[in-house]
């Protein structure tokens, strides 16, 4: 059954994408970039993985909507007929995407408990954590401690993006006459 | 009964994209946008009892929120055309 949805998910996820290419019009594109990130969560949510799942729906569904209306208001709403149909694009990215699947086959099967991931470091984590950290979230430790450095620069990257975003949409500039 | 409710719920998340993709009017694809939404956080729902986790019901209420806040930007923009200050001469734009 859950294979199922999985298909199903897979192939909306698929019809949306390739309408967003064709699409001329921006704002049924930001529409349906937005429904697709939905659909990214539910696959999230159905492979297990919820907290990428909330992420995804928050920061892809939520927040990247938002800034492709913002701008949106200050583009023209119909995309400028271009050529189409270069051959060389596409052999790259279908080359790109079989180096890609080639990368994932000998991946451990999914949700295998042998898997390196599962033997690595992670046993550590869940026998010490609460002894050198003290949070009774293990993940948490990993992400606030373990990694505390990786999710500094992680924020720094957010923040100046954000420095960016809120430039670009000239922020502060609301009280000129 | 919550796989027949599944499958009808792709039907419908089906119908609402094919609306999304044909328009032809901004209404239309905005509401299809946001039913697209309300069938996903369902679906979510569903998939929790379908695996007897029910506590994806959580993740279903945030998604509910997002929807909302999502729905809330795009309303605004396609009446002011803008998402804070006023454009022009509109003096609705803080509204």
């Amino acid at each position: 059954m859950i294979e199922l949805l999985d298909i199903a998910v897979l192939s909306m996820m698929v019809v949306s994408a390739v309408a967003v290419l064709w699409l001329r019009n921006l704002f049924a594109v930001v529409m349906l970039s937005g429904a697709y990130s939905l659909l990214a969560a539910t696959l999230y949510v159905l492979l297990d993985a919820v907290d990428v799942a909330f992420t995804e729906a928050a920061v892809g569904a939520g927040i990247a909507t938002v800034l492709m209306l913002g701008t949106l208001t200050m583009v023209p709403r119909q995309e400028k007929e271009t050529r189409r149909g270069s051959l060389g694009g596409l052999l790259v990215v279908a080359a790109t995407g079989a180096l890609l699947v080639y990368g994932t086959l000998d991946m451990p099967e999914f949700g295998d408990p042998d898997a390196p991931i599962h033997r690595h470091v992670v046993p550590r984590y869940m026998q010490d954590s609460p002894a050198e950290v003290g949070l009774p979230n293990v993940v948490t430790s990993v992400l606030a401690s373990y990694r505390g450095y990786d999710t500094l620069g992680e924020t720094t990257v957010i923040f100046t993006a954000a420095i960016g975003v809120m430039a670009l949409l000239g922020w502060g500039r609301r009280r000129k006459p | 009964m919550f796989a027949a409710a599944a499958f009808a719920l792709l039907v419908a998340m089906g119908m609402a994209l094919v609306r999304a993709l044909m328009g032809p009017t901004v209404y239309d694809r905005i509401l299809a946008v946001n039913a697209f939404g309300t069938k996903t956080l369902l679906m979510i729902a569903v998939v929790g009892y379908l695996t007897e986790r029910p506590e994806f019901l959580d993740i279903a209420l945030v998604y509910a929120l997002i929807n909302f806040i999502g729905t809330v930007a795009v309303t605004k923009f396609v009446r002011f055309r803008s998402l804070g200050h006023p454009v022009g001469d509109a003096p609705e734009g803080e509204i």
